[in-house]
């Protein structure tokens, strides 16, 4: 029997979805919340669907099968019009930051103040330094996105992501590719956003420490299913083979370390 | 030869679905217009980047294309001994074809292909994914503004193309080889039809703005995020684009002169 969590304190529903792309099942009947103030995690193996679930639950691809609410609304069955409306009070971070390259720092963050807002140019520069000052970058708000660093490009897309006070944001495996430093200046600014601003945080990724660190509840998907969930503390002791070779980094268990082939001898011999 | 008629089923079927959402795009494209048309610096924006710096490529092709018709005209209405109506040959030449079509084609591979390449990898660094996140529809916000541009600069383009032209042809013409100024200049006029010429003309060259606009901007959305599906994207826009221009060069030629 899988634990769940609580619906009643839910920001995000996701009940009985299934997705497939082409004759792939990426999703096989998959249920989870997502709690209202908290940072959870959902992680997996590459390739287990974790960013097709963040464009599930912003509405920009619709599943085969179930439904997915956020904050009391089936984001599937909603009218452009109210999608629009609902997709502003959700942030997401991109894996590569998806800033605008014909504008400057200061102007991607004033991006969607000056789309959905009527703000003069005078409060909108008090805003957008406030969001760059959080995330340590108000000294660079004249550089371009070419002449940011991938740690500082995540930083101003989130400084973005926060710029209309979103209900919520969605991060896209935040920590890939990052060094040491830039990894601790977004694990801290994370919680820290979250914290201070009460937020709710949904955080797809597969660095193990990084992420069981800032994360209230974890879900572990693998071939399309949850295969385990709860706190960090609690996947540390699972039993489940699944979790205990993705969080310690086993290089073979349920997930081999071989990609699906004939026999090996078989195959050498073949050639011959 | 099952096979063959199951990869001409799915390449069949790959071009109507291809067709289906070109169509949407449109659509959508054109729904936009309002939203634009209310913020116009978008609209300034890309006339700028799409026709002003077009400007010298289409002026100096212009040039050219009319030395060349003012030399060869030259050479084949002197043996008739028709050189006086050099200005006409070279005006009907540039205002009825060449200046839409050619100039069109050369907007096609100046104006086109960069903007297939600049949705593209818009798309491949997931910046409309990016915009739609943030409750800001690309289309409108990106596709339209520039699809305009690209409509309302095709036929300015086109005359500029045809102005520089027939200074050209005069250069050559009445410059170097000698042709009367005066007779030069009073054929054109008299022989010049503003509805049959100039008018059909603006036409085609609006039907072809619209056209390569749509192509440019639909292949750079709908194409493979990567950098290869950017490469062939922008392949096809040249490709395609020249071959709808001659195309519908053909169709409405026979259309706006087929009864003379």
């Amino acid at each position: 029997m899988v634990k769940t969590n609580s619906v009643e304190n839910a920001i995000v529903i996701v009940s009985n979805l299934s997705f497939s792309r082409g004759s792939r099942k990426i999703f096989d009947d998959i249920s989870l919340n997502i709690q209202r103030g908290k940072i959870t995690a959902i992680m997996g193996p590459s390739g287990t669907g974790k960013t097709t679930l963040l464009k599930l639950i912003g509405g920009q691809l619709a599943p085969d099968y179930g439904q997915i609410f956020v904050d009391n609304q089936n984001v599937h069955t909603l009218k452009t019009a109210d999608l629009y409306a609902l997709r502003k009070r959700m942030g997401m971070l991109f894996q590569s930051g998806a800033l605008l390259t014909d504008m400057n720092v200061y102007d991607n963050v004033a991006f969607p103040l000056r789309e959905h807002t009527r703000l003069s140019e005078s409060m909108i520069r008090t805003l957008v330094l406030m969001k760059l000052n959080a995330v340590g970058l108000r000294g660079a708000r004249d550089l371009m996105p070419n002449e940011l660093s991938g740690g500082m490009a995540r930083r101003v897309a989130l400084a973005r992501a926060i710029a209309l006070d979103p209900l919520m944001i969605m991060y896209d495996e935040p920590f890939t590719g990052q060094d040491p430093i830039s990894m601790g200046a977004l694990v801290h600014l994370i919680k820290a956003l979250n914290s201070t601003l009460g937020l709710t945080s949904i955080i797809v990724s597969h660095d193990v420490q990084e992420t069981a660190e800032i994360a209230d509840y974890i879900y572990v998907l693998s071939e399309g299913k949850i295969v385990g969930e709860g706190t960090p503390k609690e996947l540390e002791k699972s039993d489940s083979e699944w979790v205990q070779q993705f969080m310690n980094g086993n290089p073979d268990g349920p997930v081999h370390f071989h990609y699906p082939a004939k026999d090996y001898l078989d195959d050498l011999l073949a050639s011959q | 030869m099952l096979e063959f008629f199951e990869n001409l089923g799915k390449i069949t079927l790959g071009s109507f679905a291809k067709v289906g959402r070109g169509v949407f795009f449109l659509l959508h494209t054109l729904g936009g217009t309002g939203s634009v048309l209310s913020r116009p610096n978008l609209l300034i924006k890309q006339l700028y980047s799409v026709g002003v710096l077009s400007f010298l490529i289409i002026s100096i092709s212009g040039l050219f294309v009319g030395m060349v018709l003012g030399l060869q005209g030259f050479y084949i209405l002197s043996d008739f001994g028709a050189a006086e109506s050099l200005g006409v040959m070279v005006a009907a030449s540039l205002v009825r074809e060449l200046g839409p079509v050619v100039s069109a084609i050369l907007f096609a591979g100046r104006a086109g292909s960069a903007l297939t390449a600049e949705i593209g990898l818009m798309k491949a660094t997931e910046q409309l994914s990016g915009m739609e996140m943030m409750a800001v529809d690309p289309i409108m916000r990106i596709i339209t503004p520039r699809f305009l541009a690209g409509f309302i600069c095709t036929p300015l383009l086109a005359a500029l193309f045809s102005s520089i032209g027939v200074i050209g042809g005069h250069m050559v013409g009445v410059g170097m080889l000698g042709v009367d100024d005066g007779a030069f200049w009073s054929q054109m006029q008299a022989t010049i039809d503003f509805q049959k010429d100039i008018v059909n003309g603006v036409i085609k060259s609006v039907v072809f703005g619209f056209v390569v606009s749509w192509i440019s901007l639909f292949e750079g959305y709908d194409c493979i995020p990567t950098s290869e599906g950017v490469s062939r994207a922008t392949t096809r826009t040249v490709v395609n684009s020249a071959f709808s221009i001659l195309g519908l060069d053909f169709i409405l030629t026979a259309l706006m002169f087929g009864d003379t």
